[in-house]
């Protein structure tokens, strides 16, 4: 199917983000606005205007009530989403890196950059799920990350973990509710900054891209690699498809080390890889700067990306993505729709004894 | 007083008796007795001479001085023959030189020289002969040499059993800085055999039959073999830069651009003479040097600034062998052919093969049987320009009888490259000539036809252009050449090329027809032709171009329809399959013809290095970008030993053979899907098996800790929403314009 060209934004992306629905695409780039798409259409419905530097994240509430992002101003903000007003700001003293919500969207995390005699950290935000409430001023929690900053950070399960990755390459994970550090294992390679961090729906599983040219999934309770995606370039983001075992990396040839280089040779391709049997499935392509971020569609329908060169591109999956199957998961499909099948005649005949 | 010498001894000795003779200093004089110069320097001692009497004795004087006088400056008074009491002379003599280099260089080169039939002289320095002649350096007693009991060597070609039975060959991968060997497994995964990190220092080389690997390091070369790849063999060359094998593995050239410096305290295996050399020739079977050259300078033409020159390009190899390992030569451009024997590197005849301008030779890469010549001999063949009047010659000489069996002469000539096809049946000379105002180019192929009688030579002059590459069928009597019309310059793109095919005419019986141009193609950007070891599949291949990279796979013997213009030449052409291969630098066939390794070197660009792997008939087996991918060599293998009528046999019943061979694939096939099937069936069970546990626990968990589920979540405030207002009905008016038509009205 044809990718919708998203060209709102006059700079290099630096997040895209699905609601919950999956019906809005939520766009942030270096230039100082955040925008919002339809994501069935491509259609700009509104931006939300209030940074003055540029903006590194953004994440939406999942009941799509508030948006919070975070920017090289300095600031968190948090908005209406449906009116665009900005509801709170939060200042600290080195950029906002990332943000993300908890999965009731009580909690907001933040990551602030280490700069200027400020050590990264991770602070947690109480919110009120109200676009009316006052908004408390207070950090509830800060996590100061001394040896190695964090560059990406994530709510587990249940509000449990939250788990940072690490310009080291490692990746911790901290007690949600007392900021203590549990565990830090050095999961990359050494010294490749771990440059995503996405969650399965559930919480119980992540994905991280590092720029050692790889993608792991790691469980969120043991840190335990279960799969490893090796590509052969940088990799700067990598998200989980439902719907289908697919996970989609992006990244290329570092925005600094583009030459003359063709296209071909930057490597700006967004990589399917199956989840389970971690092999390479497909690409594509069509960007031509690196893939700075990449989402998946929470419904499973579409996946988007944003790159270097300043669009998104959005693409609906057609039908030969949803038919696509190894012929041991269809085998599995065929017995687990025959064991439905003969539970449903057991059922039927005791319902007419 | 000032303390004096005296004083002090007198002060400050011992009490104690002291006896400076009881003290035994004999061990340390000996040690740090110094070696006086005593002049003997220039004397060596030649033994072996024939018995002669007194008035004999001038004669053999003179005879010797003669000898002597070959490598340095003696005079008779200089030669001291003693005699002995019955007033015969007692078989050596004394010879003194002016210099101790000449010295040296008598015993180097005249020792072991047969006098006659009967007498060898053996030359000696006579310090050597003061030196382990000296009392109780010799026992008295003979104690025999110690036998190292017999070890059992691996098979240093075990490579030729593929322990699966199929036949496999083994490739050696140099990436990173590891160097692997591997079972080439087609589609599948290269089977490892070993991998080794640094294993080399710059690059890895097999020897020409495969025996072994070859690996390069600061300090020399050294060998590797057998099925546990243990170190055969050492050459230490310091800084060595090349290695080339003779074509039978028995001789190793060695080249370094740093002249060799013997350190004081010696060598390993090199000596005093060696130093300053940059070639060393060795004898792998004993790792023993055999002889060692400087390089040669070459020499400026008339009115060339010396200092202005670029350095000139060294050619490698600067020695080339034989193919029967019997003689190496090297060139001295513009002057001679040096021709040495083998085993002991002696110049051939003793004397070099004088050529006036002689620019470049090649010796027949097989051992030719010409019609009307019995006897083994070698040939050579080399070109010298044009010489005032005298025209450009290309000459075929017979080593060892240096008698020049065909003479071409050729006018106009600016350039010449001289092509052997593989079993040395014909002889291509590509010939550059311009015309008389020097300004346009024009090439003519000059085909000698070596095995017939009196040596033909067929001229092809319908080429217009530039051939920039010439390639033989191997075994076979087909070529393929690429041409451009403009010069190969440092132009940003690189011209068009044409590929044209030639073959011979169909003739009657065994004879081998004219050879008639097949089929040119226009319009290529194609550099490169890589023939099948085995003949009749060619890959013609555009290598280290940015620009493009194609690899066209041809079939010469195309067993479909031939069109009607070839019915009477001995070539069907079909082009099988066009692949490409972004930034390919190298191209290798594999030693049985079946597959074809296409690689980017990181050595060349850094740009998606790895390699490609092709069956013959063009179709992509395999594909692994691999970073900093360097180097990829099948390991050729040696020779068949099955006779003509056996391999005859199988290819008669090859059909049986195939049949056996495509059932045991296809079961391999199978069996290897069962597993990789299996496996994935393994990976899928644990994963949603581990899954369901996960949502089991964190269900159990969520109820304990009473949080919501975010469905909940979102259900609520969907229904809060709904119960705001009824539903919403977006409506959609879609135009689409059918048709549209303007007309005027008037």
């Amino acid at each position: 199917m044809r990718p919708i060209l998203l060209s709102g934004h006059e700079r290099a992306l630096t997040q895209v983000k699905y609601n919950a629905d999956g019906d809005l695409i939520f766009s942030t780039a270096k230039d100082q606005q955040i925008c919002v798409w339809y994501a069935h259409n491509g259609e700009r419905l509104g931006t939300y205007h209030g940074h003055q530097g540029a903006i590194w994240t953004v994440d939406v509430e999942p009941t799509s009530t508030l948006i919070a992002s975070g920017s090289a101003d300095n600031t968190i903000k948090l908005w209406d989403l449906k009116s665009g007003k900005c509801l709170k700001t939060w200042e600290f003293p080195t950029a906002v890196k990332r943000v993300e919500f908890n999965e009731d969207g009580t909690k907001l995390l933040g990551v602030t950059e280490k700069r200027m005699g400020h050590l990264g950290t991770i602070v947690v935000l109480d919110i009120k799920v109200d676009v009316d409430a006052e908004q408390s001023d207070e950090k509830a929690m800060t996590i100061v990350c001394d040896e190695s900053k964090a560059t990406v950070a994530g709510w587990s399960y249940l509000s449990k973990y939250i788990i940072a990755g690490h310009e080291d390459g490692s990746v911790s994970q901290y007690d949600a509710k007392t900021g203590d550090q549990l565990v830090n294992y050095n999961i990359h390679e050494l010294g490749q900054p771990i440059t995503d961090l996405q969650w399965a729906p559930d919480r119980s599983y992540f994905i991280t891209a590092s720029k050692d040219k790889t993608a792991k999934l790691i469980t969120a309770r043991d840190l335990e690699v279960l799969k490893t995606y090796t590509a052969d370039t940088p990799m700067n983001s990598a998200t989980i498809t439902v719907k289908k075992d697919f996970v989609i990396l992006g990244g290329g040839q570092a925005a600094m080390d583009v030459t003359r280089t063709s296209a071909r040779q930057g490597k700006f391709e967004a990589r399917f890889y199956h989840k389970i049997f971690e092999e390479e499935v497909g690409r594509v392509r069509g960007h031509f700067g690196p893939l700075n971020t990449v989402a998946a569609d929470p419904t499973g329908k579409s996946y988007c990306s944003g790159g270097e060169d300043g669009y998104v591109r959005v693409h609906h999956f057609d039908k030969g993505y949803f038919d696509f199957m190894y012929e041991v998961e269809r085998e599995r499909m065929n017995r687990l729709n025959q064991e439905e099948q003969q539970r449903q005649q057991k059922e039927q005949k005791e319902n007419k004894k | 007083m000032a303390p004096s010498f005296d004083h002090l001894v007198e002060e400050n000795l011992d009490d104690e008796e002291f006896d400076e003779d009881e003290v035994d200093i004999s061990d340390l004089k000996q040690k740090y007795e110094v070696q006086l110069e005593s002049g003997l320097d220039t004397f060596v001692v030649v033994d072996g001479l024939p018995t002669v009497d007194e008035a004999q004795k001038p004669k053999l004087v003179k005879f010797l001085l003669k000898k002597m006088n070959t490598v340095g400056r003696t005079r008779e008074e200089q030669i001291y023959m003693p005699m002995g009491e019955d007033g015969k002379s007692m078989n050596f003599a004394f010879v003194e030189y002016s210099t101790k280099t000449e010295a040296a260089a008598a015993v180097r080169q005249l020792d072991m020289v047969p006098l006659d039939k009967r007498h060898t002289l053996r030359v000696n320095k006579f310090t050597d002969i003061e030196h382990y002649g000296r009392e109780g350096k010799i026992s008295e007693n003979y104690t025999p040499p110690e036998i190292e009991p017999f070890h059992d060597q691996e098979h240093l070609r075990w490579f030729m059993a593929d322990p699966s039975g199929r036949g496999r060959d083994q490739f050696v991968m140099y990436r990173g800085d590891s160097v692997g060997v591997f079972w080439n497994n087609d589609k599948d995964q290269p089977e490892l055999i070993v991998d080794r990190p640094g294993w080399t220092e710059t690059f890895v080389q097999w020897s020409p039959l495969g025996t072994y690997l070859t690996s390069v390091h600061a300090q020399g070369v050294q060998l590797w073999g057998g099925p546990s790849w243990t170190r055969q063999r050492r050459f230490a060359h310091p800084f060595v830069n090349m290695v080339a094998f003779s074509p039978n593995e028995n001789y190793l050239v060695t080249w370094s651009n740093r002249p060799i410096s013997i350190p004081d305290e010696g060598h390993p295996s090199l000596s005093l003479d060696d130093d300053g050399k940059n070639y060393v020739i060795w004898d792998v079977k004993t790792s023993k040097p055999l002889r060692s050259f400087a390089q040669l300078d070459v020499p400026a033409g008339p009115g060339e600034d010396l200092a202005a020159r670029k350095p000139a390009k060294l050619p490698w190899p600067a020695f080339k062998w034989s193919s029967d390992d019997k003689y190496v030569a090297r060139l001295t451009q513009g002057s001679a052919i040096s021709v040495y024997e083998l085993p002991r590197m002696n110049l051939l005849d003793k004397t070099t093969i004088k050529v006036e301008g002689v620019m470049d030779f090649e010796w027949a890469p097989a051992t030719v049987q010409r019609e009307g010549f019995k006897g083994h001999e070698q040939l050579l063949c080399y070109w010298t320009p044009e010489i005032g009047s005298n025209p450009a010659k290309v000459s075929l000489m017979s080593i060892p009888t240096k008698q020049v069996v065909r003479t071409l002469n050729l006018f106009s000539v600016s350039d010449a490259k001289l092509h052997w096809q593989s079993d040395g049946a014909y002889l291509c000379v590509k010939v550059d000539r311009h015309s008389k105002s020097k300004k346009s180019q024009a090439t003519t192929l000059e085909i000698f036809r070596v095995k017939e009688k009196g040596v033909p030579v067929e001229v092809v002059d319908t080429i217009k252009d530039t051939v920039i590459n010439f390639a033989w069928e191997p075994k076979g009597d087909r070529f393929v050449i690429i041409t451009t019309t403009e010069p190969v310059g440092a132009t940003a793109v690189p011209p068009k090329t044409s590929v044209s095919f030639f073959c011979p005419e169909k003739a009657k019986g065994n004879a081998v027809g004219n050879f008639k141009h097949l089929r040119t193609l226009d319009k290529k950007n194609s550099n490169a032709i890589y023939w099948s070891p085995k003949g009749r599949f060619v890959v013609v291949a555009t290598v280290a171009n940015t620009q493009s990279s194609d690899l066209d796979f041809f079939d010469l013997d195309f067993e479909g329809e031939k069109p009607e213009s070839d019915k009477d030449l001995t070539a069907n052409l079909q082009l099988m399959n066009t692949a490409d291969h972004y930034g390919v630098t190298d191209v290798e066939w594999d030693p049985s013809g079946r597959f074809v390794a296409t690689w980017a070197s990181a050595w060349k660009h850094a740009m998606e290095n790895g390699y490609h792997l092709y069956d013959f008939k063009g179709e992509q087996l395999r594909e692994e970008p691999i970073e900093k991918f360097k180097q990829w060599q099948w390991r050729p293998r040696p020779a068949t030993l099955l006779t003509k009528e056996e391999q005859k046999t199988i290819r008669k019943n090859l059909r049986e053979y195939s049949r056996v061979f495509d059932q045991e694939d296809a079961e391999r096939i199978s069996s290897a899907d069962v597993a990789v099937v299996e496996h994935r069936r393994r990976l899928l069970e644990e994963w949603y098996a581990w899954r369901a546990q996960v949502e089991e626990e964190i269900a159990e968990e969520r109820e304990a800790l009473g949080l919501p589920d975010v469905a909940q979540l979102l259900k609520e405030k969907t229904e809060g929403l709904a119960g705001n207002g009824e539903e919403q009905i977006i409506e959609e008016i879609v135009e689409e314009v059918l048709e549209e038509t303007e007309e005027i009205v008037q």
